[in-house]
């Protein structure tokens, strides 16, 4: 009987070790494709077979060498200063934001945090026009600061999770701050931002993350300016069938290079992040 | 009934009834408030001296008499700025909002250019859409500055009750320095509201009005202004326009369809591989869980535009299939109306069960072992102990996040749009595709046909679906409910 228990047990587990061995590689394929695709020597853009007959490391040099048509290296300093700037507003404005509804209680609070979850409920594509022309009165179209406000203005109506996270820091704190005469200002400098280090990381990360995966906002934005995209909206160019045949190369290279630098912020934080989400989002 | 005595379905149908019940209960509030802050309003001229009736007028006179003089010339200054504005420039357009321009384009010379030819010079219509803009704007100045007058005339009236009362009124100072203490929420909601007002607020009043007006691809200035159509939109969508009718029931069945099965494939598939990863005594979790977890962290657009170049006519798993012979000739993978359909729940599975395996890993392991074991005690098989057990208890614990999943569903843009945007075309629709969602379409009616008037009117259908299921899930969530456990 527990010998039969054994095989029965072992033989599941044998299963198991096969299924994820099947999943895991499908899951890592078009990741592992790319990656070889961006080192094939030979031409040809569609080739039945993964491994290259050639390494060559020359799409990589092309991509940042080669900027007549396709100006990467820019794409890459344009992304890299707009979410490090739409980071720090962001960052701040959902912080203050989710710190006063969870913290701190006067007349108009309820409504304010309705409001501004009616408000995250429309379709975001709806107000892009809007927006545009907006930012065309001013005539900021076309610019890297029209992104920043873009990515940064709406950022505060997702204060759910931090709020969630705020709301679970014991208020006694806060109290005993008060009765040694620290005003609100004090206390949220000085106390609660110390002590909510999961998420503001989670907050950062997602926010830093946000602009290099964008693509849709920057083609409104940018139109046909091409030295001002962003790597996600500039590899969406080099892809649509018009480009690809000639930058086919060029996109592979410019993709692993967009994702390695993501995946390893991404892998190092995956921790705050689930945090972030289950904190906020799972509540019984 | 109490709330405990009831079973699920009951409870749901408890809280729909409390939600409903509920919309009027605060549009009284709303209301009432505004008739409140009326009433103080009148309240306070009556009651107040000589120096706060004139504040009524000459904003700040109330505050500067008594000694807050900065204080008195802000307010001063902001009526001041206030008038000037809605004189020189608001004033114009607030009028125009009703009628949106009425001038028409028209010619204003002939030139004849040789050989029976002739080039007219013609003017420029109104510009509805700057008429509309610069009037909303106005409308939020005038609120903005309506609230500043309240507020004025509230603290001409304090002025003089601490004067009365034989104390000295507040300097400026200190109360700069409230700011930072008791008025704190404040300084901290500001400027995050200037923000969301300008780029969100604004620009979503503007594009639901849009919905109720003729802004389309032929009411473009300089040619043509737009007007204001009352319903017609709606109408349209609801069956006044035969094609435009089918097409929004075809896409909101096709994006239903999606939405429930790229919420639950992932949800489900995702949680099986969880806990397959996290079965006791299965061995190098840490590197099947990074496996998939990779995927997660690249990208999501370029993993997306991958997937579209491999599984392109000529892509790579076509040209793999052909090689070992398994087809003869290829797969329509993005092209077929069907199978479009089914790449694109397929390829939501690839992206969409890595992230289940983060989210829900940590639920998992918190399922109290005691209920496994008695059930294989029992000779439950592990199907019988997933649909039992793990399933009925993560339903429990996680249906926010599903209802949120969801609601991320229908307003899915990223994968139909990189994957297919759209593709195949289908002509028996407006201007849609097979695989189009309702966001997807929403994005091409405004882009590439400058339909803004049918795509503002999609959105805000868009957003009633999406409303309603999230309010519910608001009132289900315990996180409302124990917001004050900690205070």
């Amino acid at each position: 009987m527990i010998k039969s228990y054994k095989v029965k047990k072992s033989l599941a587990d044998t299963i198991i070790y096969t299924l994820l061995t099947i999943m895991g590689a499908i899951w890592v394929f078009p990741l592992f494709w790319i990656v070889m695709q961006s080192l094939r020597g030979e031409g040809g853009n569609y080739v039945a077979y993964i491994i290259p007959h050639n390494f060559t490391l020359k799409h990589f040099i092309d991509l940042f060498t080669e900027k007549v048509v396709f100006d990467y290296p820019r794409w890459f300093l344009n992304t890299l200063f707009v979410s490090i700037c739409s980071c720090i507003i962001s960052t701040f404005s959902v912080l203050m934001v989710s710190y006063t509804f969870s913290r701190l209680r006067f007349k108009s609070r309820k409504f304010f945090m309705n409001f501004g979850m009616i408000l995250g409920m429309f379709p975001g594509f709806m107000t892009m026009i809007a927006i545009y022309y907006l930012l065309k009165l001013v005539n900021l179209t076309g610019t890297l600061a029209a992104l920043i406000i873009c990515y940064s203005a709406g950022a505060s109506l997702g204060y759910f999770i931090s709020k969630g996270f705020f709301d679970t820091i014991p208020r006694a704190l806060d109290e005993a701050a008060t009765i040694d005469g620290a005003t609100k200002n004090q206390i949220f400098w000085k106390i609660i931002l110390p002590m909510s280090k999961p998420i503001v990381v989670y907050t950062v990360l997602t926010s830093f993350i946000g602009p290099w995966a964008d693509f849709i906002l920057v083609r409104i934005i940018m139109g046909d300016k091409t030295p001002n995209y962003t790597v996600a909206y500039g590899l969406y160019t080099m892809s649509n069938d018009k480009n690809i045949k000639k930058f086919y190369f060029q996109f592979c290279s410019g993709a692993v290079v967009v994702a390695i630098p993501i995946t390893i912020l991404f892998l190092n934080m995956q921790k705050y992040y689930v945090e972030g989400v289950t904190g906020g989002a799972v509540k019984g | 009934m109490d709330n405990g005595s009831m079973n699920a379905f009951q409870k749901v149908l408890f809280k729909i009834k409390s939600f409903f019940v509920g919309i009027p209960k605060v549009l009284f509030a709303f209301f009432f408030a505004i008739g409140n802050v009326l009433y103080k309003y009148g309240k306070r001229f009556k009651d107040g001296d000589f120096a706060v009736k004139l504040s009524y007028i000459i904003m700040g006179f109330g505050n500067a008499v008594r000694g807050q003089i900065i204080k008195g010339i802000l307010f001063l200054l902001a009526e001041a700025a206030y008038i000037l504005y809605m004189v020189s420039f608001g004033w114009q357009y607030i009028s125009e909002m009703f009628t949106l321009g009425t001038v028409h384009r028209s010619i204003i010379e002939m030139v004849d250019t040789g050989s029976s030819r002739t080039s007219a010079t013609l003017s420029t219509a109104s510009n509805s859409m700057l008429i509309m803009l610069f009037g909303l704007l106005t409308i939020f100045i005038t609120v903005a500055f309506l609230a500043i007058y309240v507020i004025s005339t509230k603290s001409a009236f304090k002025v003089m009750q601490t004067v009365k009362e034989g104390k000295k009124p507040a300097t400026f100072m200190s109360e700069l320095k409230e700011l930072l203490d008791s008025k704190f929420h404040c300084t901290m909601l500001t400027f995050p509201s200037l923000l969301v007002g300008i780029f969100t607020v604004i620009p979503l009043i503007f594009m639901i009005l849009i919905a109720f007006t003729s802004f389309d691809s032929n009411h473009q200035y300089p040619g043509f202004s737009f007007q204001w159509v009352g319903l017609e939109n709606f109408y349209d969508i609801f069956g006044g326009n035969a094609k435009k009718a089918a097409t929004f029931v075809s896409l909101t069945k096709w994006t239903l369809i999606w939405a429930v099965f790229a919420t639950f494939t992932n949800y489900i598939a995702g949680m099986i591989v969880a806990l397959m990863i996290n079965k006791k005594g299965i061995r190098f979790k840490s590197f099947f869980r990074t496996m998939f977890v990779l995927s997660v962290a690249v990208p999501q657009f370029v993993t997306l535009l991958l997937m579209r170049q491999m599984l392109n006519k000529y892509g790579i798993i076509n040209e793999m299939l052909t090689t070992f012979g398994w087809i003869q000739t290829e797969v329509p993978f993005l092209t077929d109306a069907f199978t479009a359909r089914v790449t694109v729940i397929v390829v939501n599975m690839w992206v969409g069960i890595p992230y289940t395996i983060l989210i829900t890993s940590g639920i998992l392991m918190n399922i109290p072992e005691e209920l496994y074991e008695s059930a294989k005690i029992d000779g439950a098989t592990p199907v019988v102990t997933f649909f039992k057990i793990t399933l009925p208890y993560m339903l429990f614990v996680t249906t926010p996040y599903l209802i949120t999943q969801f609601i991320g569903n229908i307003n899915n843009f990223n994968v139909i749009y990189l994957l297919t945007a759209g593709q195949p075309t289908n002509l028996s629709l407006y201007n849609a595709g097979d695989t189009d969602l309702l966001v997807t379409w929403l994005f091409a009616l405004s882009l590439n046909k400058n339909n803004y008037n049918l795509a503002a009117a999609v959105g805000i259908l868009v957003f009633v679906v999406c409303a309603g299921v999230s309010l519910l899930t608001y009132n289900f969530s315990n996180s409302a409910k124990n917001e004050e456990e900690f205070s």
